[in-house]
């Protein structure tokens, strides 16, 4: 209902743009541009809606067909994709021997090609854990239990070189998290805090992603929010993002006190959110403005 | 009689020459989403409330609301309606309603309340993440609600 509300109101407004003579701003996602990485890895980036979203979004759109032109080339070549020298970082480290037990990832996984599907399914209840674990945590415990290597911090550029390496192995292969079972109280709270108006702004994540999907908030245009492209490389920041980095800079735009990356809040948030994509495929190492 | 006629001369005399002669958030009469008494002493300012409607850490309004009558303003929103002829579709108490708190008079709108410093979950300390005093203040001072309200009333059709 909201969505067609907002659809009538964007129409009526780049109507009196024109009457303005102004130029009407974007409405939409780019009508038929296609993402294929080095010309040989077709990604797709439009999808249908999963049954729970019904009655809240019907197409999924990832956020590559709301950037630009020159931003959405960039991450077509790896050439020109800039995240691609941290990328590279990770499939090094993959191999390095860290820790006390003379270990590096490659020891028990071998070629980190085997981890294809891996970021896909993230995150993921960890049953001997009890608990619903993010692809760092999951690094991290590799690291402390079989490596005897010390963890990496969340946002450190160690952790999203890895979580990128990783995150490639998977680009093109359909987002598969699991939202049953041990998995359903966390996906149940992530949708309790997606829907929540937190801060003095009193917004929640669907008030952007949600209802304004495809407007603009003065020169940013709003896509529907799907973290199937991260980690990804931000223009802005110059620098690589994390998925809980980006639930940061949006809660604390609320004006609102934000959760901690890794918290418990933002790791519910990050199945629900991941959820939401599903339909669409993995980018790794997107780029964005 | 006389010097209790003094002493109330007086008071009107100090209030009036102070700026923080103003009604709190807590203390406004609401009129089914409209406020009809100014919040501050002085008039407002038009050419003060555009700069507000205009600037990223006060107002914003151009965030969301495009405003025809400021071409010279780039990137203009499309969140919220065109702000243009506004004056000729609500009253100033309306406005002033608006501009306050939205929410009483259009029910779940994603617009922000402008004056109100109670009511939010987690609140912030502006935009550093971190949490809010306990003596939040508003996201605009009582003289600059009234600053944007009197460049509004300048939108007619």
């Amino acid at each position: 209902m909201m969505l067609r509300k907002s659809r009538t109101t964007i129409a009526a407004l780049a109507l009196g743009a024109v009457t303005l003579g102004m130029t009407p701003a974007l409405a939409d996602p780019h009508p038929d541009a296609e993402l294929v990485v080095n010309g040989e890895i077709t990604i797709p980036t439009r999808g249908t809606a999963p049954a729970y979203l019904d009655g809240h979004l019907t197409e999924l759109y990832s956020g590559w067909l709301f950037r630009e032109d020159e931003t959405r080339a960039m991450q077509m070549d790896d050439f020109d994709n800039p995240a691609m020298v941290f990328t590279d970082a990770g499939l090094e480290a993959w191999d390095t021997v860290e820790g006390t037990e003379g270990k590096s990832c490659a020891t028990c996984h071998h070629e980190i090609e085997s981890m294809a599907g891996v970021r896909a399914a993230m995150p993921k209840y960890n049953e001997k854990a009890g608990d619903l674990w993010s692809l760092e945590e999951y690094i991290n415990a590799c690291r402390t239990e079989r490596m005897g290597a010390e963890k990496l911090k969340w946002n450190s550029d160690k952790m999203k070189a890895m979580t990128l390496a990783l995150s490639i192995q998977s680009r093109g292969m359909p987002i598969s998290v699991n939202i049953d079972g041990p998995s359903k109280p966390y996906w149940e709270q992530g949708r309790e805090i997606y829907y929540t108006r937190y801060g003095q702004l009193e917004m929640s994540c669907a008030n952007c992603h949600e209802d304004n999907w495809g407007n603009m908030i003065r020169a940013d245009h709003l896509s529907q929010g799907h973290i199937n492209a991260f980690p990804v490389y931000r223009l802005k920041d110059a620098g690589v993002v994390s998925i809980h980095q980006r639930f940061v800079g949006c809660v604390r735009d609320t004006r609102a006190e934000t959760f901690e990356a890794g918290s418990p809040e933002f790791k519910a948030l990050e199945l629900y959110v991941a959820s939401r994509g599903v339909g669409l495929a993995i980018e790794g190492a997107g780029v964005r403005p | 009689m006389l010097r209790h006629a003094v002493f109330a001369a007086c008071a009107v005399t100090v209030l009036a020459g102070q700026t923080w002669a103003e009604i709190a958030p807590a203390d406004i009469v609401w009129q089914e989403g409209a406020i009809a008494q100014p919040l501050a002493d002085q008039p407002g300012d038009p050419e003060s409330g555009k700069k507000i409607m205009t600037t990223n850490a006060l107002g914003n309004c151009v965030a969301c609301h495009l405003i025809g009558t400021m071409p010279d303003v780039q990137f203009q929103g499309n969140i919220g309606p065109a702000l243009d002829g506004a004056a000729s579709r609500y009253t100033e108490a309306q406005l002033r309603g608006i501009v306050v708190d939205s929410k009483k008079t259009f029910e779940g709108t994603e617009m922000p309340a402008m004056y109100k410093t109670s009511g939010f979950i987690r609140p912030g300390n502006a935009y550093t993440g971190k949490a809010a005093p306990a003596d939040l203040p508003p996201i605009l001072s009582a003289q600059q609600i009234e600053d944007v309200v009197a460049y509004l009333l300048t939108l007619k059709e």
